[in-house]
């Protein structure tokens, strides 16, 4: 028996960013190598790790901030894992392989994980700088949120994106008088065709929110703290709050100045890997193949392929693939997936059901699905995802394809 | 006011005139039962007869007088109407004599009504032109009777078809146009399984199914069968010399005639194009059989040599005596309700009244002196196809047309229509509003219908029955009678002061008596028993075959068979061999139209559906017209069973859906008659027939139209179902069916539909955006469907595809029975289907991937699971946002406490 042998020094593991992308490549890792690396985590928010998707249900008071935490910090004592959080990593130094973060600690890796995801985009109108002027981004976004609306009547939501629709979803639920301001003529335009949008709008206006559609913010007006938004033509409604929900942007200036290469973000290869072979990057931040990232799906994707060649074991290779999107407010079901525009050499199979509130469009080229938008009723729309993901030709289900998947089983 | 409670009537159908027991109900409705007292059907109805109470709506009816002006149809009283018609009659027959004005009615008239007419037109205004459908139907019978035995006489009855040891259906599908004798001919042949059932048709009818023989010999031979027969029976023995020295003339002639080119029984079978061996079969069986009934009906009679065909089978039943005993005789068994009641009283345009003769000035001077009319037709007025060309012609000026529908109905069905586009006076008697006929009337009078009218039927075993009233007149709707008495009175006319119906049937019935002797004008003829009756006698008249005499004592005599004395009704009391010479159908196929069209009727219709279309549940065993054609024939002119097809010949043309199975044989087709423009876009089957006719009894070839058949080729299918009507003026192709609280509208169409949602609002009529509207499409397969829902129940629904792939009517169909979609049946509208509600998954918990509550509780329970890591693993639930694992965490728990309390 001989226990006396100690063991191998392990490797350093530097993670940048206590997030969902990064937690979960540690995650992954932990599956296949557990005891590789010393691993060590600076998350610039003072929390453990959580589900950022479900502020909104949190904001909403749906769920609790325990509901939403992926990570104790329990959990990472059990695994071994230093945790810096509050603490973000201000300088890398890629010669001498060393973090320093805001406290000035310094640490030394082997392997180093970048995941610093995005930052919200705050219109640089006039006034953006003024007090009750917010992004949705992080708890701390949430809190001042929901303090807010206990003692404030009037918020701005600025952006009919996802986000913003479920910022003004949830401080309408928490009693305030929610306007949405949105620059085009159709919300969520990135996820849904025009009809899809007008039933979206009319059952959110059921609910009680308010929408400016073409509105174009010239002015946050207010002297301390925010009182009202002025538009281009010259209205103007009162706010208390404004929440900027106008995009995020890749959080991404750490890596730039390091010197690692970046366009949009962090440029990757196919292994998650930048442009220094000691350096990966996971998440919001990255750009592979000329694209970015906002949905959790690629992410999870991203963080399998990167867990895996951290642990040495790496023979897989991160793809693209479609994700779908749905809109978390309680009593609206919305699904969108792939290019569900169409166009030049597209079919359209479309099915509105008004009063039913249901709106269904496929998007179909080659006699395979490239699109979906679902509204009212998305049950079948993981069938669909899974019908463009697997390129399956539909011909011999096309009768009955949009009513779901049951019935195209019965007519096949 | 009709009476209360269970009113006993006759059928309004087909000439077998089953007894009806009529129920009007608190709701409205009326319940029908068979007759059990009435002797032709014992109690017993079929599924046209069963169906009468769906027919009694007062939807689409006429209810008022109107009038034509510039602007279209306007309400005015009966004054002004009959006021109207009356000045232009006197103008009319003022300038160019009486032959200028015309009547064509109805075998659906009741005697009392045809009494009337043929009273007005022959005794008043002097003219024979009095013409009937029934021309068109059973006037070749007539003329054969007539040629055999001197007066139109049906020799035997009913009960003879259950005495017969041979029954042979000459051109007749009885188990589809006369079901209830069908019925009886069974249950003979079932208690005596000995007795023969054989078809003689070129189809393979339903009646074939049953028959132990069934020769399909080729169209229009049928005088080269029974010639061949004729021959066969005389070179076997098969005679009755004394019968045939005795009680006949011309045999030696008939026989000579018969052998000239029928004396081969196998190059008979050759013409006949049928095995000789089954032509000597039946042959065999007819001479070893005494007791042989042979029945017909259209097949036999609508055809240029329909008289000689009557004729030709009259001849083999003379030829061995079989007439005038139970269980034999020659049967015509004809087709309308009233076809001879309208023969009785000279509805007809060759015949005078009570079987007397326009030809023969005592016959005529017997009427007129009955009637103290102040003008008698002498001669033959025009029948039917002649009438037609006529007003083409101009010769014609007025015309009044009651209960029947000529542009439908007549051959060369256009020529009818232009002759009424180009008629002064055009005048329609009819219970509906829209008909093809009424489009071209200048005034329309409201009749009474099937249930409200109040007279007799004669069927088809010479059996008078009442038809009895047990529904209110509607509207300013009156009795065709009283209609035509109406407007005799204006013309000024005496002798059209009848007070009722009752009155109209005694003076009939005294007619058929007057100078009725030996030793005066003999006719068989006579009803005379039946003058004199009560009002409510009339009213309590019990079904009675004629003749119907009463004895010294006032007991009424009423002769089930005739002939039994052997004596007939020619001046030397002999019947009359008639010799038949050979000829085939006037036009024959030829390159341009290879196949010869047959037509006919389907078993749930009626004539032009006027009444049988308002019932859905007659709608359901044909909903639509068809071509039947041979597989063959139809590969060999390139249209394909289930699409559309055009169908034309030198007269006209037609669109119908091809379909086999029919049991047609090669070079021909068969189309029903029912379709018209009221019921489809362009069904009209009378378009096609060629106008030849009879040149003894004038009826029209019906049963041989050369003609040639086309593929219609459209770009679009689509079906309706609609609540309320739809404008179909911009279809290429239509049928409307009706359903059960709805109608039903196939389609098709040439065109190209550019925006689906905007053609089906405009077919539908919803210009309502905020409507409850359903869809679904897929443009570049040109699929679309919608449905619109009116208070959360279905208002109209329509269907389109490029290809006839769309989903069963049925269920759709069964929607409309209800007052609210459930929530299930809404999903499953644009499907067509029902969706069924199968393994309920339960409320979504996972959204990303679709996961039920009942189905991640179940994999817990069935695969032990404990973690959500695990969950995930087995049903991705959780495994995307993650914004369920709460969730499922928590089910999770419950479950397991659940488990763990076992």
């Amino acid at each position: 028996m001989n226990t006396s042998e100690a063991p191998p020094a392990r490797q350093a593991l530097v993670v940048i960013g206590n997030g969902m992308a990064g937690m979960r490549t540690v995650e992954e890792l932990h599956k296949l190598a557990p005891d590789l690396y010393d691993i060590t985590v600076f998350g610039a928010e003072p929390h453990g790790n959580y589900n950022r998707i479900l502020l909104s249900p949190v904001l909403a008071g749906e769920k609790s901030m325990d509901d939403i935490m992926l990570n104790t910090r329990e959990w990472y004592v059990q695994h071994g894992i230093t945790l810096h959080a509050g603490d973000p990593v201000e300088h890398i130094d890629r010669k001498k392989r060393i973090v320093r973060a805001r406290s000035g600690l310094e640490v030394r890796y082997d392997r180093l994980l970048i995941a610093t995801g995005s930052k919200p985009f705050i219109i640089p109108v006039p006034g953006h700088q003024l007090r009750g002027v917010l992004a949705f981004r992080d708890i701390q976004d949430v809190e001042t949120m929901l303090a807010m609306a206990r003692n404030h009547r009037h918020a701005v939501v600025i952006g009919g994106g996802l986000l913003g629709l479920e910022a003004a979803n949830g401080l309408q639920r928490q009693g305030m008088s929610v306007t949405v301001v949105h620059v085009g003529d159709a919300l969520m335009n990135q996820q849904l065709d025009k009809p899809a949008a007008l039933l979206l709008q009319k059952a959110l206006e059921a609910k009680g929110l308010q929408f400016l559609m073409n509105a174009h913010t010239a002015e946050i007006t207010g002297t301390d703290r925010v009182t009202g938004v002025r538009f281009k033509d010259g209205t103007e409604i009162p706010a208390d709050l404004v929440v900027m929900t106008a995009g995020v942007r890749p959080n991404i200036e750490l890596a730039k100045a390091a010197g690692l290469h970046c366009d949009r973000a962090i440029v990757v290869d196919d292994t998650l890997q930048t442009y220094d072979p000691r350096i990966y990057a996971v998440g919001e931040c990255v750009q592979h193949r000329s694209a970015t990232f906002g949905l959790v799906a690629p992410i999870w994707d991203q963080a399998r392929v990167c867990g895996a060649h951290l642990a040495g074991a790496g023979v897989r290779r991160y793809v693209q693939q479609t994700s779908p999107t749905r809109l978390k407010v309680t009593g609206v079901d919305l699904y969108s997936v792939g290019d569900f525009i169409g166009g030049e050499g597209s079919e359209d199979l479309v099915l509105r059901d008004a009063r039913r509130g249901v709106y269904k469009r496929l998007v179909l080229k080659d006699n395979r699905v490239t699109g979906a938008v679902l509204y009212g009723d998305v049950k079948d729309g993981p069938w669909y995802f899974g019908l463009i993901q697997n390129r399956t030709d539909i011909s011999a289900i096309r009768q009955n394809l949009l009513f779901g998947e049951a019935l195209s089983a019965r007519a096949a | 006011m009709p009476p209360v409670g269970t009113v006993r009537t006759t059928c309004a159908y087909c000439g077998v005139g089953c007894g009806v027991s009529a129920t009007p109900q608190a709701d409205g409705t009326v319940a029908i039962a068979g007759d059990k007292l009435h002797p032709a059907n014992l109690g017993r109805l079929c599924v046209k007869g069963s169906a009468l109470g769906e027919t009694v709506s007062l939807d689409g009816r006429l209810l008022y007088p109107q009038v034509r002006e510039a602007d279209g149809l306007r309400r005015v009283s009966w004054d002004v109407a009959l006021d109207q018609m009356a000045a232009k009659w006197r103008a009319v027959i003022d300038e160019h004599g009486p032959d200028a004005v015309a009547l064509y009615v109805s075998g659906q008239l009741l005697t009392e009504d045809y009494y009337v007419a043929n009273k007005l037109m022959k005794g008043y205004v002097g003219s024979a032109n009095i013409d009937t459908n029934s021309r068109l139907c059973m006037s070749s019978a007539v003329a054969g009777y007539k040629r055999a035995f001197g007066e139109d006489l049906v020799p035997l009855c009913y009960d003879d078809l259950e005495l017969a040891d041979m029954v042979v259906l000459v051109g007749s599908n009885t188990a589809w146009c006369h079901p209830i004798l069908f019925q009886r001919i069974l249950k003979a042949k079932e208690a005596r399984p000995n007795m023969k059932l054989v078809v003689i048709d070129p189809r393979r009818t339903a009646t074939c199914e049953l028959a132990d023989l069934h020769l399909p010999i080729k169209s229009g031979t049928d005088v080269w069968l029974f010639n061949g027969l004729l021959s066969y029976l005389s070179r076997i023995g098969a005679v009755a010399p004394d019968f045939v020295l005795e009680h006949t003339n011309g045999f030696d002639a008939a026989l000579a005639a018969a052998s000239i080119d029928c004396a081969d029984p196998a190059a008979v079978a050759k013409v006949c194009r049928i095995d000789p061996a089954l032509l000597l079969e039946f042959y065999e069986a007819f001479a070893a059989t005494a007791k042989t009934i042979t029945a017909y009906s259209m097949g036999v009679n609508q055809s240029s040599a329909g008289t000689d065909k009557v004729n030709a089978i009259i001849n083999c039943h003379l030829i061995g005596g079989r007439i005038g005993q139970p269980g034999m005789g020659p049967f015509s068994i004809t087709g309308q309700p009233n076809a001879m009641g309208g023969r009785e009283v000279g509805g007809l345009a060759n015949m005078l009244a009570a079987h007397m003769d326009l030809e023969r000035a005592d016959h005529r001077d017997v009427v007129q002196t009955f009637w103290d009319s102040p003008a008698m037709a002498d001669k033959g007025g025009l029948k039917a196809v002649d009438l037609f060309q006529a007003i083409e012609d101009g010769k014609v000026k007025a015309v009044w047309v009651m209960a029947t529908n000529p542009i439908v109905s007549l051959p060369d069905a256009d020529q009818a229509r232009r002759a009424l586009a180009k008629c002064e006076l055009v005048v329609a008697s009819d219970i509906m509003q829209n008909t093809d006929t009424n489009a071209y009337a200048h005034v329309l009078l409201p009749a009474l219908g099937w249930g409200e009218k109040d007279g007799t039927v004669t069927n088809s075993e010479r059996r008078i029955s009442r038809q009895r009233a047990f529904l209110p007149a509607p509207g300013e709707a009156l009795g065709d009678w009283k209609i035509i008495s109406l407007f005799a009175q204006r013309m000024g006319y005496a002798g059209f002061d009848f007070p009722d119906a009752a009155a109209v049937f005694d003076e009939h019935a005294r007619l058929s008596g007057f100078r009725n002797h030996a030793e005066d004008i003999p006719r068989a003829f006579d009803m005379s028993g039946l003058a004199g009756l009560s009002g409510d006698a009339y009213q309590e008249l019990e079904p009675v075959q004629w003749p119907a005499r009463r004895d010294a004592a006032g007991v009424i005599h009423s002769e089930a068979r005739l002939f039994a004395d052997r004596r007939f009704a020619h001046g030397d009391g002999k019947a009359r061999f008639i010799a038949t010479a050979t000829r085939a159908p006037a036009n024959a196929v030829c390159e341009d139209y290879p196949l010869t069209l047959n037509t006919g009727r389907v078993r749930d219709q009626w004539h032009t559906m006027t009444r049988t279309g308002k019932s859905h549940t007659l709608a359901d065993h044909i909903s639509e017209s068809f071509v039947d054609i041979h597989p063959q024939d139809a590969l060999l002119h390139g249209v394909r069973e289930g699409e559309l097809a055009r169908i034309s010949s030198a007269w006209g043309a037609m669109v119908a859906r091809v379909q086999h199975g029919g049991g047609i044989a090669r070079g021909s087709v068969f189309i029903p008659i029912h379709w018209n423009g009221q019921t489809s876009s362009d069904a009209r089957v009378g378009a096609l027939v060629n106008p030849v006719v009879d040149p003894v009894s004038g009826e029209p070839e019906f049963k041989h139209t050369p003609v040639r058949i086309d593929q219609f080729r459209v770009n679009w299918h689509s079906f309706i179902l609609s609540r309320t009507e739809v404008n179909l003026d911009s279809v290429a192709h239509w049928t409307r069916i009706q359903g059960k609280a709805f109608a039903r509208y196939e389609l098709a169409g040439r065109n190209n539909i550019g925006d689906f949602g905007a053609w089906a609002r405009a077919l539908l009529g919803v210009a309502d955006l905020d409507a409850d509207w359903l869809e679904y499409e897929d443009k570049t397969a040109g699929v679309y469907r919608a449905v619109h829902v009116v208070d959360d129940r279905i208002e109209q629904c329509i269907f389109l595809s490029p290809r006839q792939d769309m989903p069963s009517r049925a269920w759709l169909a069964s929607l409309f029975a209800k007052d609210q979609l459930s929530e299930i049946d809404r999903v499953g509208l644009l499907v067509g289907m029902p969706v069924e509600k199968g393994a309920d998954t339960g409320p979504t918990v996972c959204s990303c991937f679709g996961v039920g509550r009942n189905t991640i509780c179940n994999a817990i329970v069935e695969q032990n699971l404990e973690t959500v890591a695990q969950v995930t693993a087995c049903l991705k639930a959780g495994g995307n946002c993650g914004s369920c694992v709460p969730e499922i965490k928590k089910i999770l728990v419950h479950t397991r406490a659940e488990l763990a309390a076992g």
